[in-house]
C-alpha cells in the first residue's frame, strides 16, 4: 500500500535499528505518548528488536482510556432516555462505566449507534427531528477539530436536537504532568504525531526546556517509530534536550492552522479529571458559552452520580509509565476484553488490550 | 345530523344486497409477506408453489411429503452440519444472504472432506418484506445450490411480526458423503505439515462493513463468497495427506488457526509477509484498526498438508478459479503447543490470540 508499505520495509528499519545498537551506550527510558504508537510497536515487535538498554514506556494518549468515569456513567443515563439517539465511536461501546457499558445499555432498550464521524451524527440529527441526538465528543487535538466542526454545523443549520457530550483532552498538559511526578521514570518522549499533525509542535519548547528532556514528534509505522526513537537517543547519548520532528512528511512546526482555529471558535481550555490519572490543570476542552445550547451535559439534567472503579484495576500507574500491565494481577485473568475491568483493556490503543492481543504469554 | 346521513335507509341496503355478495374477494397476488404468509394454510402453500419449488426443484422436494426422502449411492461415513445466517445488509457487493446461506453449510460440509449433496432451508421472514425480495434470494440460492452440486430437498417458512425479525433469517442444514480414505479433522495438525491459504484475506468482512450503513469507504471490494466443495475435490485428487481444512469465517485466520493448534496440541508458525491481503482490504482495515487476520471471510479455505504433498495440492489449488491466488504461508511446529505465532515482516515475532470480542472501529 502506497505510503504505508515503504514505511515497513523490512530492510530500511532493519538498518536504523542498527544504528540504534551503535548509538546507545547506557540505558534510557522512552515514552511513547500515543495508544496508537503502542499498538503499532507491540503489532510489529519493535520493542524486541531494540537493544536491551532501551526501555519503552507506554503513555496515557488512548482517548477512550483516560475520559473519566463519572462521564461515562453520565454517557449510560443519557443514552438510556428514550428520547435520545446516542452516537459514539466504537471503541466506547465497550468501555465500563460503574458496572454497565454502552454495549449493554443498547441491549437493554437504550437507542445507541456507532458513526464514523460526528458529521454522521448531524445527519443522524437531521433525518430524526423529533429524537434528540447525542454525540459523545471523546479524544485528543486529532478528534477535537471534526467534534468542534459538527456543532458549528449544528448551529448553522439551526439544529436544536443535536448536543455533544464533551470529554476532550489535550497532550502537552499530560506530559508535564508525567514530567512533574516525583516517581517519574521518562527521560525523553516520542511525541503523538497525528496530535502534532493538528497543533503542529510549537507546544513542546517549553517542556523540553523545563524539564531538560528530548521530544521527538515520531509517525506511527515501524520506520517512523525506528527513527524517532533513534533520535531521541542520539540527542540523550549527546546530552541534547532539543525538540526535533521525525516526521516531517506530515507534520510542520505550526500545525494545521485552520483547524486549531476551529478548536479556538468552539471551545476554551478547561481543567479535565483523566481517568486513572486524575485532575490536570488545562488539560482539555470544554464548549465556549455561545455554543452552551449544544452541551449535552447541560442539556440533560441526570442525576448525581457516584462512580465506582474496580479496585483490582491499576490503569492509573500504567497510563503514567509507572507501570506495565503484566504486573497487574487481574491482567487476564478477571481482566480480559471480554470482562475489562478498565478502559485499558478496551480500546485497540489501550496498553492492556494492546498487551492482550500480542503479549499475553508474557505473563508472570 | 352527519350520523343520520350515514346511516343507509333500508331500503338502501335492501338494494345492496340484491347486487350480490358484498365481501371484496381477498388480495391473492401481494407484493409484501403477511403474517399470512405464515399461517401454514394456502397463503404459505401458494408462497412455496411459486417462489422456492421452482427454485430449488429437484426429485426429493417435488414428493412433497413430510420429510425429504433420499437415496445414499454407497455406505460409509456422512457429515451433517446446521448453520444460522443473519446479515445487514441482505445484499451486499459479491453476494446475498440467499447465497451466504448455501455456501455456508456447503463449506462446513467441505472442510471435513465430505461431498455435500442435501441441504435443507428453513426461512424466517419478516412482516412487511417484499416478496420480490424473497424470490430474489430464493434464486440466489438456485444458483449457489446448481454451482456447489446440490439439491434443496426440504425447507420450512415462519413469519415473523414486523419488527421481531431483520427481513429474513435463513438457517441451513446439509449432509454429505465422505468417501473413503479421507481423514480431515483439527486434531490431525503434525509437526512438519504445512500451512496452505486458498486466496486473500478479508475480502468479505471490508465488502460488509463498506456496506453497512455510514461508512463511506469508497472500496471496489466484494465479498468472496462462493461454494468451496469443488476446490477440496481438486485437492483431494491431487493428494490425499490433507490432514486439516477450516473456512476462515468469523473471527478470520487466527481463530482457526488457534483452534487448529489447540486441538493438535501443536504451534502453528506463519509468515506475515506471506499472507495474501489486497492493497484495498488492508487500507480498509488500517483506517479502522482492523486486522485481516480477524476479518471474515466467506470463500477461502486453510489447509494444514503433508510437506511431501503440499506443492502438489498447491498446483492443484491453483488450477481452480476459487484457488487461484492459493499459498503457503507457515508450517506446523511441535512446540510451544497450542499456540500460533506470526514472523513480522520486520522479523520480530509475536503470537497470535484468537479474536477476543465483537470488532469494534476505532476512534483516531
Amino acid at each position: 500500500m502506497k505510503y504505508i508499505d515503504e514505511y515497513r520495509d523490512a530492510e530500511l528499519v532493519q538498518r536504523v535499528l542498527a544504528e540504534i545498537h551503535r548509538t546507545v551506550s547506557r540505558p534510557w527510558v522512552l515514552m511513547e505518548i500515543c495508544g496508537g504508537q503502542t499498538h503499532e510497536i507491540v503489532e510489529h515487535g519493535l520493542d524486541q528488536l531494540l537493544p536491551p538498554e532501551i526501555e519503552l514506556v507506554h503513555g496515557p494518549g488512548c482517548p477512550v482510556c483516560v475520559t473519566p468515569l463519572e462521564l461515562i456513567d453520565k454517557a449510560l443515563a443519557i443514552a438510556s432516555l428514550p428520547e435520545v439517539i446516542f452516537a459514539s465511536y466504537g471503541d466506547m461501546l465497550r468501555v465500563p462505566g460503574s458496572g454497565r457499558d454502552l454495549q449493554a445499555t443498547r441491549a437493554m432498550g437504550g437507542d445507541v449507534r456507532v458513526v464514523y464521524s460526528p458529521l454522521d451524527a448531524i445527519q443522524l440529527a437531521q433525518k430524526n427531528p423529533d429524537r434528540e441526538i447525542v454525540f459523545f465528543a471523546i479524544g485528543f487535538e486529532t478528534t477535537a477539530p471534526p467534534n468542534a466542526m459538527s456543532v458549528m454545523q449544528a448551529k448553522s443549520l439551526g439544529l436544536s436536537n443535536y448536543s455533544v457530550l464533551v470529554s476532550q483532552f489535550k497532550v502537552p498538559p499530560a506530559m508535564e504532568a508525567i514530567l512533574a511526578s516525583p516517581y517519574n521514570r521518562v527521560q525523553g518522549f516520542l511525541g503523538a504525531g497525528h496530535v502534532n499533525a493538528v497543533m503542529g509542535y510549537w507546544e513542546y519548547a517549553p517542556i523540553a526546556k523545563k524539564h531538560g528532556v528530548p521530544i521527538v514528534v515520531t509517525g506511527f509505522e515501524p520506520l517512523d517509530l525506528a527513527r524517532g526513537i533513534l533520535m531521541t537517543v542520539k540527542q540523550l547519548e549527546a546530552g541534547r534536550k532539543e525538540v526535533e520532528n521525525a516526521y516531517p512528511r506530515i507534520v510542520t512546526y505550526k500545525g494545521n492552522q485552520e483547524a486549531q482555529a476551529m478548536i479556538k471558535r468552539v471551545y476554551e481550555t478547561c481543567d479535565r479529571k483523566w481517568r486513572g490519572i486524575g485532575m490536570i490543570p488545562k488539560s482539555g476542552w470544554r464548549l465556549r458559552d455561545e455554543y452552551a445550547s449544544f452541551d449535552a451535559e447541560r442539556r440533560f439534567a441526570v442525576e448525581e452520580i457516584r462512580a465506582e472503579e474496580s479496585p483490582l484495576c491499576i490503569a492509573g500507574e500504567i497510563l503514567q509509565g509507572l507501570k506495565k500491565p503484566t504486573d497487574c494481577s487481574a491482567f487476564g485473568v478477571e481482566c480480559t476484553p471480554q470482562t475489562p475491568l478498565g478502559a485499558l483493556m478496551v480500546s485497540s490503543e489501550g496498553t492492556c488490550s494492546t498487551y492482550y492481543q500480542y503479549r499475553r504469554s508474557l505473563k508472570k | 345530523m352527519k350520523q343520520k346521513a350515514n346511516k343507509p335507509k333500508r331500503d338502501e341496503q335492501k338494494s345492496m344486497i340484491v347486487q350480490g355478495p358484498v365481501c371484496p374477494r381477498p388480495i391473492e397476488q401481494r407484493e409484501v409477506i403477511v403474517m399470512g404468509h405464515g399461517s401454514g394454510g394456502k397463503m404459505t402453500r401458494d408462497l412455496i408453489a411459486r417462489y422456492f419449488l421452482p427454485a430449488f426443484e429437484n426429485p426429493p422436494l417435488m414428493q412433497e411429503d413430510d420429510s425429504a426422502v433420499v437415496q445414499l449411492s454407497e455406505a460409509g461415513r456422512l457429515a451433517i452440519s446446521t448453520d444460522g445466517h443473519i446479515v445487514d445488509p441482505i445484499f451486499f457487493p459479491g453476494g446475498d444472504i440467499g447465497r451466504l446461506a448455501v455456501c455456508g453449510t456447503v463449506n462446513d460440509l467441505a472442510m471435513v472432506g465430505a461431498q455435500p449433496q442435501w441441504l435443507t432451508a428453513s426461512f424466517i421472514l419478516e412482516e412487511g418484506l417484499p416478496i420480490s425480495t424473497v424470490e430474489r434470494v430464493a434464486q440466489s440460492m438456485r444458483a449457489a445450490a446448481e454451482e456447489a452440486g446440490v439439491m434443496i430437498v426440504a425447507g420450512d417458512t415462519k413469519v415473523a411480526e414486523r419488527g421481531k425479525a431483520d427481513k429474513i433469517f435463513i438457517s441451513t442444514t446439509g449432509i454429505g458423503h465422505i468417501p473413503k480414505g479421507r481423514d480431515v479433522s483439527g486434531t490431525n495438525a503434525r509437526p512438519g505439515d504445512v500451512v496452505i491459504l486458498s486466496g486473500s484475506l478479508g475480502d468479505h468482512g471490508v465488502a460488509v462493513l463498506a456496506e453497512r450503513g455510514g461508512l463511506a469507504l469508497e472500496t471496489t471490494i466484494k465479498s468472496d463468497l462462493a461454494p468451496l466443495n469443488k476446490l477440496v475435490e481438486a485437492m483431494f485428487a491431487a493428494g490425499s495427506a490433507i490432514h486439516v481444512m477450516r473456512d476462515p469465517t468469523r473471527g478470520g485466520l487466527a481463530t482457526s488457526l488457534n483452534e487448529i493448534s489447540q486441538q493438535s496440541g501443536v504451534a502453528i508458525a506463519l509468515d506475515e509477509s506471506s499472507i495474501p491481503v489486497r492493497p484495498a482490504v488492508k487500507a480498509a482495515c488500517e483506517l479502522l484498526g482492523f486486522d485481516p487476520l480477524y476479518m471474515a471471510n466467506e470463500g477461502k479455505l486453510v489447509a494444514i498438508v503433508s510437506p511431501e504433498e503440499a506443492d502438489k495440492i498447491l498446483a492443484a489449488m491453483r488450477a481452480t478459479e476459487v484457488g487461484a491466488k492459493a499459498c503457503s504461508i507457515g508450517e506446523v511446529m511441535e512446540a510451544p503447543a497450542g499456540r500460533v505465532l506470526l514472523r513480522t515482516a520486520i522479523g520480530a515475532t509475536r503470537a497470535i490470540y484468537m479474536l477476543a470480542g465483537e470488532m469494534l472501529p476505532r476512534i483516531c
